[in-house]
Parts: C-alpha cells; sequence; structure tokens
C-alpha cells in the first residue's frame, strides 16, 4: 500500500487528553472533594461543585479483540455519552453522570462476561506480560495462569472482604515487563537451565563482546567452537537470568520441562503506613502445568486465604508479615522454606537475620 | 473470512469459568474478515502449539520499524512459519496513549477500524508500560499503520533505548488526592521530549511516571527511572464533623486502625477530637485513605522526585529514592526537564550500554553523581548516613 510521503508527519506526539474528557471532568478538573465506594465496582466522586460523576469498574483479561473494544464502546455510548477509560490495571471504567444508568451498565457488563469489582479491600486485576502469546524469553505462560487464578480467586475481585487491598502481578521472565518486584503476591516465570548456544549461528546474529558483557556474574567468555569464534558458559555461575539471550538470540534457554514460575509475596508500591517494599521469594519453583496450572493456583490461594484469615484490618500482605515474622508465615502457609530462599547476590547480608529477636515455640 | 477456526482443545480450557477469557478474545479476532482474521487464527494455533510443547514460539531481532524512527515497533517473528504463515512475522506496535487512559468512543472506533484493516484485530489495553498495544503487525503494513495514526492524532510510543512512553494516574481529572496536574504535566513532557522518545541515544531505557499523591497508584517508585509522586508541606485539611461521623460508623476503630497505624505516631484520639502533629507527619496517605471525607492533602502541593528504579535485569532490582524533597511542578515544568536533561548529559556520556540510570549511580557513587548533576546531597535522599568508614576523601581540599 503506497503511502503519500508528502502528507507524511512525525513526533507529534499523542493527542491531548482533553478532547476525551467528558464535560463533568473538565467541569471539575482540580475540583474534586471527596469520594466513595457505593457498591463494589463502582466508585463515585463528588465535586466542591456538588457535581457527582460515577466510575463503573469493569475487569478485562488485557488482550482484548478490537471487537470486545467495539462492544464496550456500544456500552460507553448507551451509559455514558461515550466517554470511558482504562485504568493501570487492565480494568475499563465507564464514566457516569446519571445515577439511574449505573445499575443497567453493571448488568449489561456482566451479561457480555466482564465482571464488575476490584475495588477497596479486594483483589483487583493482575497486571501481567505477554506469555506465549507473544514473547521470545517467556518462560510461562502469562494469560493463561493469570485466567486460571483469577477464576479461583473471583469472588474476592466482586467484594471486598480483605483486610486490605491484595495486588497480584505477573511477569513471564526476569525481564519483568510486569514490574512485579513490588506486589502482594508475585509470580515469576523462571528458566533453570544454562543457555543452549547455536555455535553455528552466534556469529551471524550477535556481537560477541557485548553477549559476554550481558551477564552479570560474567558466566559468558569467549570461546572457540570447532575453529568458529563463539562464546561458553560458565555453568556454576549462571543464574538463569536470560540476560544474554536479551542481546544474543542465539543462547537460547526456553525449556518445556525445566521451566515454570516462583511465587513472591509482601511487596508494595503505595507509601500508606509502611513505606514501599520488594516482593519476597516464598515459592522458588512451580512446573508448567498447562492449560490450567493447578499447583500455582492452589499454592496462590492458601497465601490469599491465611493472610484473609490472619491479617489484621488495614494490614497489606508485607506488612501483616513483618508483624507476625518470617518463619510464622511459612509455619501458617505450610511452604517449605529451602537454601533458596537465602539470598547469595549482591548486598545478600542485608536479608540475613541480625539480631536475637526470635519468637520460639 | 477464515472457514474454519484452528482446532484448539488444550487452551480452549481457559474458555471455562468466570474470569473473562483472553482465548475468547483471540477468537472474537479470529472471526473478523480478511487479513486480520486469519492471523488471529494463525495466533490460536501457535498458541495452541505452545500449550502442547510447554514452550514460546516467538524470535525477537531484525530492525523494524518506521522510517525515522529507532524505537515504536518492537520485531516478532514466529519460529513456525511454514506451519503459521500468517503470523510469520508478527510485530508489536506501540501507540502512545492519551495522558490518563481517557477516551471518547468515537476514537477508540477509529483505532479499531485501522487494526481490522492493517493488522490482527488483538490488542492489548494495555502495555505493562501505558501504551496501546497493537499485536501482530506485518513488516510492509507499518508505514500504512503510521500513516493512518498519525491521521488521527496519534503518534509511536518508546522502544529500546529511549525515553519510553510517559504515564500518569487520572489525577486531577478524577481525583481529589491530586498533589499536582500529572495528565498535563505528562502530555508537556511527553511532548516536549519527542526526538528522545523515538530516536534511542541513551544507553538504555528511561521511564518517567506521574502519580499524583502517595499512593502511586502507576507505580512510579518501581517502575520508572524518574519517579514524580504528589505531596504537600503544609497542614493536613481535616473537617472535625467528617471525623466524628466516621468514628461513629463502625467502619474502623479510629485509635487501632487509623491513629495506631500512623507511621510516626503523629496522631492522637481522644475518643472526641482528632489531633495532628503535622511536622511530624511524612505524607503517607493512611488516614486520608481512611476517611476521604474528612481530610485532604494540605493546599501547598507539589512533588517529590526520586530516580532509579527499575526491574531486575541486569543488576538486580531497584526502587527509585529520593533526589528532589519537594518540586512546585507548575507548567512548563522547566525545573523537571533541566534536571532530567542533566541527568542524561551524564548518563548518557558515562553509562554503560545496557546500564538503567540507577544502576550507573550504584556503579559511580550518588556522592559523585550528586556533584556531576549539580545537586547539594541533603539527608532527606538517604535511610541513614553511611555506616561504613571507607571515605573516599578528597585530599587537595586539605591542601
Amino acid at each position: 500500500m503506497a503511502v503519500d510521503m508528502k502528507k507524511r508527519v512525525t513526533d507529534i506526539g499523542p493527542p491531548h487528553y482533553d478532547k476525551f474528557l467528558p464535560p463533568v471532568i473538565k467541569k471539575n478538573y482540580g475540583k474534586w472533594k471527596y469520594h466513595e465506594i457505593v457498591k463494589p465496582g463502582v466508585l463515585m466522586h463528588v465535586a466542591e461543585s456538588g457535581d457527582k460523576l460515577y466510575s463503573v469498574r469493569a475487569a478485562t483479561p488485557r488482550l482484548a479483540s478490537i471487537e470486545s473494544i467495539r462492544m464496550f464502546c456500544d456500552i460507553a455510548d448507551e451509559f455514558c455519552d461515550g466517554h470511558l477509560r482504562y485504568t493501570s490495571r487492565n480494568n475499563v471504567e465507564f464514566l457516569i453522570t446519571d445515577e439511574s444508568k449505573i445499575d443497567p451498565c453493571v448488568a449489561r457488563l456482566k451479561k457480555e462476561g466482564y465482571p464488575v469489582g476490584g475495588m477497596g479491600p479486594s483483589i483487583t486485576n493482575i497486571v501481567h506480560t505477554q506469555g506465549w502469546v507473544h514473547c521470545h524469553s517467556a518462560a510461562t505462560d502469562a494469560s493463561g495462569v493469570v485466567k486460571s487464578l483469577m477464576d479461583e480467586l473471583f469472588p474476592y475481585f466482586e467484594e471486598m472482604n480483605l483486610p486490605a487491598k491484595l495486588r497480584i502481578a505477573f511477569a513471564c521472565c526476569l525481564n519483568m515487563c510486569g514490574a512485579v518486584h513490588c506486589s502482594d503476591i508475585a509470580l515469576l516465570g523462571v528458566h533453570r537451565r544454562i543457555p543452549e548456544i547455536q555455535h553455528d549461528q552466534i556469529k551471524a546474529q550477535c556481537e560477541i563482546p557485548s553477549t559476554v558483557a550481558a551477564c552479570p556474574t560474567g558466566a559468558i567468555r569467549t570461546a572457540t567452537v570447532d575453529g568458529k569464534q563463539s562464546v561458553e558458559v560458565i555453568e556454576e555461575q549462571c543464574m538463569f537470568c536470560a540476560n544474554c539471550y536479551t542481546v544474543c538470540p542465539a543462547m537460547t534457554l526456553n525449556d518445556p520441562e525445566m521451566d515454570g514460575l516462583s511465587i513472591w509475596v509482601g511487596g508494595k508500591v503505595s507509601n500508606a503506613r509502611h513505606e514501599p517494599m520488594f516482593s519476597k521469594l516464598a515459592i522458588p519453583y512451580i512446573p508448567n502445568e498447562p492449560p490450567r496450572w493447578p499447583t500455582a493456583v492452589k499454592a496462590v490461594k492458601n497465601i490469599v486465604e491465611t493472610y484473609a484469615k490472619n491479617a489484621r484490618k488495614f494490614e497489606r500482605v508485607g506488612e501483616w508479615i513483618e508483624r507476625i515474622g518470617w518463619p510464622q508465615f511459612f509455619d501458617l502457609t505450610g511452604i517449605e522454606f529451602t537454601k533458596y530462599h537465602i539470598d547469595d547476590f549482591t548486598h545478600a547480608g542485608e536479608s540475613f537475620k541480625r539480631s536475637a529477636q526470635l519468637r520460639h515455640k | 473470512m477464515v472457514e474454519k477456526l484452528r482446532d484448539t482443545p488444550k487452551i480452549d480450557e481457559l474458555m471455562k469459568g468466570p474470569w473473562p477469557s483472553f482465548v475468547k478474545e483471540i477468537k472474537l479476532s479470529a472471526k473478523l474478515s480478511g487479513r486480520a482474521g486469519e492471523r488471529a487464527n494463525d495466533l490460536l494455533g501457535v498458541l495452541e502449539r505452545s500449550y502442547n510443547d510447554k514452550i514460546g514460539h516467538w524470535k525477537h531481532g531484525g530492525i523494524v520499524g518506521v522510517m525515522g524512527y529507532g524505537g515504536g515497533v518492537i520485531g516478532r517473528y514466529n519460529d513456525l512459519p511454514e506451519e503459521f504463515p500468517k503470523v510469520a512475522h508478527f510485530h508489536t506496535v506501540r501507540v502512545n496513549q492519551p495522558s490518563g487512559w481517557f477516551y471518547k468512543t468515537d476514537v477508540l472506533r477509529k483505532i479499531c477500524d485501522l487494526w481490522e484493516k492493517h493488522g490482527s484485530g488483538v490488542t492489548n489495553m494495555h502495555g505493562s508500560t501505558g501504551d496501546i498495544i497493537l499485536l501482530g503487525c506485518a513488516t510492509e503494513d507499518l508505514e500504512p499503520v503510521f500513516a493512518d495514526l498519525t491521521e488521527m492524532g496519534f503518534d509511536l510510543g518508546g522502544s529500546g533505548s529511549d525515553v519510553r512512553t510517559p504515564s500518569a494516574c487520572c489525577g486531577m481529572a478524577r481525583c481529589e488526592w491530586a498533589c499536582y496536574d500529572t495528565m498535563g504535566a505528562c502530555h508537556d513532557i511527553t511532548q516536549t521530549f519527542q526526538d528522545e522518545l523515538h530516536r534511542p541515544a541513551f544507553p538504555y531505557k528511561y521511564k518517567f511516571k506521574f502519580a499524583g499523591c502517595p499512593n502511586d497508584c502507576v507505580a512510579s517508585v518501581a517502575r520508572s527511572d524518574m519517579s514524580i509522586i504528589g505531596t504537600w508541606r503544609d497542614d493536613i485539611q481535616m473537617d472535625a464533623a467528617a471525623v466524628s461521623e466516621y468514628a461513629q460508623s463502625g467502619k474502623f476503630d479510629m485509635q487501632a486502625d487509623v491513629v495506631g497505624r500512623c507511621p510516626t505516631g503523629c496522631m492522637s484520639w481522644d475518643g472526641q477530637k482528632l489531633a495532628i502533629d503535622n511536622r511530624n507527619c511524612v505524607k503517607c496517605m493512611h488516614c486520608i485513605n481512611a476517611m476521604p471525607k474528612a481530610l485532604a492533602p494540605g493546599r501547598d502541593r507539589g512533588a517529590t522526585v526520586l530516580l532509579g528504579s527499575k526491574a531486575p535485569i541486569v543488576g538486580g532490582a531497584l526502587l527509585s529514592s529520593v533526589m528532589v524533597p519537594f518540586l512546585k511542578m507548575e507548567p512548563p515544568y522547566e525545573d523537571l526537564k533541566e534536571l532530567a536533561e542533566a541527568i542524561w548529559d551524564l548518563w548518557g556520556e558515562h553509562g554503560k550500554n545496557r546500564e538503567r540510570v540507577g544502576e550507573f549511580i550504584q556503579r559511580i557513587g550518588m556522592s559523585n553523581f550528586l556533584e556531576q548533576i549539580g545537586l547539594d546531597p541533603i539527608p532527606e535522599m538517604v535511610i541513614q548516613p553511611r555506616t561504613n568508614p571507607y571515605i573516599f576523601f578528597e585530599t587537595e581540599e586539605e591542601e
């Protein structure tokens, strides 16, 4: 298809958001007074002017067909004068000013199969990555595990009965496009074998010096294999991060039997009460079990239920564990503590227990 | 129209259950007429294959993009092109979202039409950085897609070693806690740095995220090199009558759940009256979150600027740390832009290939970094002063 090069423009940036804001937002921009959750999935914002804006929040699977986006457009045209927005966690929000339209909008979304909820002390949508749908470095699928998990955790999305909000994130490899390192519960795809080097392709596909430099532990060094310039990997130094694969496609790590996922807990990004925290390792490895990942689902559900039963009001997962101590976390959840839980990378010593403040059974 | 959808018994298991199914979404697109349907149908086939093989079937690499840009398109190829010819090239097109992810249906419908005409009908709303993701563009369709996008007023987002598409929470558009105009700042920064966004010239990626308050709904402290988090300097605004209403509502125990959870113990409650020692408040938001009708951030508002967060690759995950405790954040945001440019000058010159700015600071030392970009060291930048005595004294100062 020919493109008219004379008309070609670049560097225009995104359209100004002002074009897309509903009148009630334009009028009350920066002048909101308070908000409350009217019922699960329905927020009410009240402006200083007295104007009210209702937001109905529905979950999407992130991967969206243009057909379902068009369907959301039909709903927004019917109930919201054509205004909608998406959230940072793949939910879609319908912006309503006429209170009588809330219930019909909620009913319509549920009828189309998009649940309404994810507000307050609930489990909202899972932030996640591409997985096998579209990624080269995925150690597991993302959408399939997320779907399996949320089917099981579904009541927590529609209700608001947890001690505090619980944020789950999923990344299919250590690149962490989903930045899962600060979530209440994080699932992270892991590789567990050293890169398989395609010696016949490495010269054509990769720059050898940058491949050597890509390794955080210095495990890659240049080597001559069958008279050809290539690299070798010092097995004991490889921690399967796949950084070399990112710069050099001829060093593949994907492995059907060795890949899988790990589970991390107790991170947060908000400043409320406790400062932001990293997620910490709970379960080092669970094998890939497509299509429904039963072991991973059961493990996450166990952590959620143990937290729901034991945490105090407003305590996030990390705050709860900090209060009760990690030994009790492992006791209560029944998760096995292994040598893999003890850090051995840079600054590892900061995670060692450096006091005699312990609970004894 | 595809005559028959690929046979996918494994992933059909993911059509079951109450949560919306991504497999259903791909199938909706596979039923589209023309190339979009054919591509989505082959995507179903590849995915089923991955579910059987327990391995991904995508390859990265190759330089693809639109003319004059170094970013915005991520090359993606299938490793089974003979079996799944319609997804042999299946590139990702990142489209810079409008600030705050607000849309009108007319523009969303246009994007859908474009992606039916040139693509696969499969999208992500949205990608992790914030862009609208159009999944599955063939190389020859990239320029036509770009032409249609720019005609409707959209542009590509970032990828590779450039400014990545900045993102913002909904801020003043729909939140009483917004301490500055996050969407305005995000749009301004995005427009100002169009060249840096489209033409990768840095050691590695550089992300901006604009959060209106310390609740940080866009996870800026964890997910952006430059985290701009709204805050305030004066006293929390209080409506005493509304506090009493909350106290009597039975929603929580004022002493245990609100006052008792204040991280600095700067609040007290005598059963009637809530008192706040505002000088010791660290703006954590807990009490305000618990009582949105009664408490609000102060009136002297701005933002804290933090720097350096990233995911693990290469040298381990980092959270951003404080650079500027308080910045007024008023247009045209000159202070913020000057700070970003000073950082890019230094890091651009001395950063190693694929070294994020947070890792660069770890390597060269924070004090050295601050001196180079012209910021004075202040105690707000650290949790505590150093505990080791290995100090690099500058001996020439003694002479």
